[in-house]
């Protein structure tokens, strides 16, 4: 029997661009998967698929490729709720990702409940779409937004959530799973908990954890859920929004058109059931197959393996890393409370140069703000190196990393 | 042109030691940009006397590239008239440092204290109208730079 290790070696075989080289005929060593994921053949032939055999548009015709599109397209809204435990399938909307998930929610929830005074409740973690669009809605508003603030290691103050909670004008707390810069895993029931007691909803951008660790959304309890298909093999353009039916059910439209719609007439209009009375216009199909096919791979997998893998890989990168003389991490150096995103500094390097010099060996190492000028500020850098990983990423990557770290400390003499 | 090949010696010594790095307590015209896909920022400021700029200083974060374009600018800059800052092109700059060859995605980074400077002498002109002749020129040439 083949070791967990072996088969996640043999995996790689299922995506075709891993065999590519890039640069100077250097093998493509791809660490930026906390931005976007490579896609299995799995996938891509879903894709092929939908638009050789069967592309028609879903909901409305009666004739038979329209059938399959729609029990296709339906079928892995079915395959997805599964995967997260939703119980009903009412309350997933597909959107764009996440970042169009969060804007529905300010929109649609958010004109209509926000007011004067109010209090919205973010992180300094948070990526710049849990940010801005509660700036549009609060300005717009006079609402405020407040941030829980977080701690050297990484790890958010709570008593800050609850020093906000205390003013009873809170109306939402809104934060990351897991960290796209640090990889903190943040204590989301803990900060349930005191929101449920407290009377306030919550919303959580799970766009760097659903492709990483079981999620259970029935356990959790938060109410607003967000996250994107193609950070988890699928394409790029679908992602999921959960809503809770009961906040559902008082929200308004967020695009009027065709599908979301009961009767239109001259100068009213009812609405479709949920979940389509959010999903207006012809969705993007072939992306929603796509999606269904990663989870089907990613279910072949099993999550815990998923999160066991990458445990391991950014323990033994921790190691390897913190090794190197000058090389700053950020975020905690604990395992369990991070996954299996890593950024650093080296030293009084610019990360756009460490990028641009191990590029030329094949590396795609991520630098930048990451969309998260907040948190820079917070680490009072202007940017950090990041190197994140997958389920197709092995040691051997680690070692090309650190290798072409070497060349880093060379050029600019460390 | 990427990787280790844009990274010689004059580089890394200007990102090391910046020519001009600082600020102008007393300047004429400061200006500010950044790079949103990135995050490097810079100010220039500068003294201009008897249409001549006689002083410049930068002060920002950014990548070694950046660092020494914007040395290297600020030195090309300091004590030309104002007619010849206007002519500096992005050649004059890249040139110095062999980074004519530069790949799209840094360019950015090596010509982003061009901009500013550019950004700079417009707000300067404007301010001072009895210079107005092709101000609307410099306008766009900063913003079409890259």
């Amino acid at each position: 029997m083949q070791s967990t290790e072996d088969s996640f070696e043999n995996l790689r075989n299922d995506f075709p661009i891993l065999k590519r080289t890039v640069r100077d005929n250097k093998r493509l060593v791809y660490l930026d998967n906390a931005s976007t994921t490579q896609k299995p053949n799995q996938v891509i032939d879903a894709i092929t698929d939908y638009y050789r055999n069967h592309n028609a548009n879903i909901h409305r015709a009666v004739y038979a490729l329209a059938e399959e599109s729609t029990e296709a397209y339906e079928g892995a809204r079915d395959k997805i709720a599964k995967f997260v435990n939703i119980k009903n399938r009412q309350e997933l909307i597909f959107v764009r990702g996440t970042t169009e998930a969060i804007n529905l929610v300010a929109y649609a929830w958010g004109r209509p409940h926000i007011n004067e005074g109010d209090i919205i409740v973010t992180t300094e973690y948070e990526h710049h779409s849990n940010i801005v669009p509660w700036q549009l809605l609060t300005q717009e508003k006079r609402a405020k937004l407040e941030y829980i603030g977080m701690n050297d290691d990484g790890q958010l103050n709570l008593d800050d959530l609850d020093k906000y909670l205390a003013t009873g004008k809170v109306k939402l707390v809104t934060f990351s799973l897991m960290s796209n810069v640090l990889g903190t895993i943040t204590d989301a029931a803990k900060i349930i908990a005191k929101c449920k007691a407290a009377g306030v909803l919550t919303l959580i951008d799970g766009a760097q954890a659903v492709p990483h660790m079981k999620v259970d959304l029935d356990t959790l309890g938060c109410d607003f859920f967000a996250f994107s298909g193609h950070k988890m093999l699928a394409p790029t353009g679908i992602g999921v929004l959960w809503v809770r039916k009961s906040v559902l059910q008082t929200m308004n439209p967020f695009h009027g058109g065709g599908d979301m719609i009961r009767e239109v007439h001259k100068y009213e209009t009812t609405w479709n059931d949920l979940p389509y009375k959010f999903e207006a216009g012809t969705p993007s199909i072939a992306e929603v197959i796509g999606f269904g096919a990663a989870i089907d791979y990613l279910t072949k997998i099993g999550m815990d393996n998923v999160r066991q893998h990458e445990m391991e890989l950014t323990q033994y990168a921790i190691d390897e890393l913190s090794k190197i003389p000058g090389l700053e991490i950020y975020g905690t150096k604990d395992i369990t409370k991070r996954g299996g995103v890593i950024s650093f500094n080296f030293a009084d390097v610019h990360p756009h140069d460490v990028a641009d010099i191990i590029d030329k060996e094949g590396i795609s190492l991520r630098s930048g703000h990451h969309c998260a000028q907040v948190l820079m500020e917070r680490l009072n850098v202007a940017a950090t190196s990041r190197a994140s990983f997958y389920i197709y990423n092995t040691k051997a990557d680690v070692d090309a990393l650190i290798n072409s770290l070497n060349i880093v400390a060379k050029v600019f003499k460390l | 042109m990427s990787g280790t090949d844009i990274y010689h010696e004059m580089i890394v010594d200007y990102s090391r030691n910046p020519i001009n790095y600082g600020e102008i307590e007393n300047h004429d015209v400061t200006f500010h940009d950044s790079n949103p896909l990135c995050g490097d920022s810079i100010d220039i400021d500068m003294k201009i006397d008897d249409n001549k700029v006689t002083d410049i200083k930068f002060h920002g974060k950014g990548c070694a590239i950046c660092m020494a374009c914007s040395s290297v600018l600020t030195e090309i800059t300091k004590g030309k008239s104002l007619d010849d800052v206007r002519k500096i092109e992005k050649n004059d700059v890249l040139g110095e440092l062999g980074l004519e060859h530069l790949q799209a995605v840094r360019i950015k980074c090596a010509l982003l204290s061009l901009k500013v400077l550019k950004s700079a002498l417009y707000t300067y002109l404007g301010s001072n109208l009895d210079d107005e002749t092709g101000v609307d020129t410099l306008k766009t040439e900063a913003e079409n730079l890259y």
